[in-house]
């Protein structure tokens, strides 16, 4: 009974602990390993409630794939650091912290005022199986069996919907020239017969650093191809 | 171990989280204290299953990290497609809703 407590109170600091860092740490690279902390002691609050399964989904789901999605765009869009609290926030983004502070006192207020003492004290007695993935796979095919496929469907139409908005080249850019792709102009001196070495010379060495260089502070160099015609004139 | 306590830590949980929705400006924190919501309403959901001996809540937790899941995906690739046009990434610089 006491390792219980021991750890849920292990479990409830790593868990606080975890979102204030989160919603403090300046870098957004932290405030994402912070998340990962945080949804480990939470599988660990979730093992307390023996709901094992998903004790172990959140862990090999959130905290495995969900967080190398994070750490990917971070790695890519840059890491920008900015003061919490909303220190230099104009306009209306000032009034965020109090009512962030109004919901705090609510809360207090509900928990400690009436809430709690409608909820039994330490459950109701449960089988040997509950919180199992043969319990938890049967009740998603018996009873759930509209939200099981209701959830398989939004993950394919948002699966579909990150191609559609990360893809490269076409419908993002304002400059791209509608829905065709504008030709490679740097193909077009090479099959005019005089100029095509010297051209091909000139271009691949201006191209390469250009990718290689400040690819990743500057990830539009390589895709824009009027940008390329720019520099290799230089 | 009371089943209260952990409804306590849920709710203060989210309280965290939505500071950090309201108060952050990088979309991407957003987005992670977004996740700090969802999960203490998981947290919710799973200690009332517990209450009541029912797994029926642990249902709606699963179904709640697949809505989460895809939350995701689709903001992530808003702001990977914001940082292709090269719009700040700050939610107070994109405060007008175009085409």
């Amino acid at each position: 009974m006491w390792f219980e407590q021991v750890m849920f109170f292990v479990a409830a600091i790593g868990a606080i602990g975890g979102a204030i860092g989160v919603v403090t740490l300046r870098n957004p690279f932290f405030s994402v390993l912070a998340l990962v902390g945080h949804l480990l002691s939470l599988a660990m609050l979730f093992l307390l409630l023996r709901a094992e399964f998903l004790a172990a989904a959140q862990v090999v789901v959130y905290a495995g794939a969900v967080m190398v999605l994070y750490v990917f765009v971070v790695a890519y869009i840059g890491g920008v650091e900015e003061p919490p609290f909303g220190e230099d926030r104009t306009g209306a983004g000032k009034v965020g912290p109090l009512f962030a502070l109004a919901l705090l006192i609510e809360i207090c207020i509900a928990v400690l005022g009436s809430g709690l003492s409608a909820l039994d004290g330490h459950g109701a007695k449960i089988g040997p199986g509950f919180g199992s993935p043969g319990e938890i796979g049967r009740l998603l095919l018996e009873r759930f069996l509209l939200a099981f496929e209701a959830a398989s469907f939004l993950l394919l139409v948002a699966a579909v919907g990150a191609v559609l908005l990360a893809r490269r080249r076409r419908g993002l850019e304002e400059d791209g020239g509608g829905d065709e792709l504008p030709a490679p102009p740097a193909q077009a001196p090479i099959p005019a017969g005089s100029g095509g070495p010297s051209s091909l010379g000139e271009d691949i060495p201006t191209r390469i650093p250009a990718g290689t260089a400040e690819g990743p502070a500057d990830p539009t160099v390589d895709q824009s191809p009027d940008h390329e015609t720019q520099e290799t004139p230089a | 171990m009371s089943i209260s306590w952990f409804v306590v830590l849920s709710a203060f949980l989210f309280c965290i989280g939505a500071t950090g929705v309201l108060t952050r400006r990088n979309p991407l924190v957003v987005l992670l204290s977004l996740e700090l919501m969802l999960n203490a309403g998981n947290l919710a959901l799973i200690a009332f299953s517990r209450m009541n001996g029912n797994g029926d809540g642990q249902v709606f937790a699963l179904i709640v990290m697949v809505v989460a899941a895809c939350e995701v995906v689709i903001g992530l690739g808003l702001i990977v497609a914001m940082y292709r046009r090269r719009i700040p990434i700050d939610v107070d610089e994109v405060s007008e809703l175009r085409g």
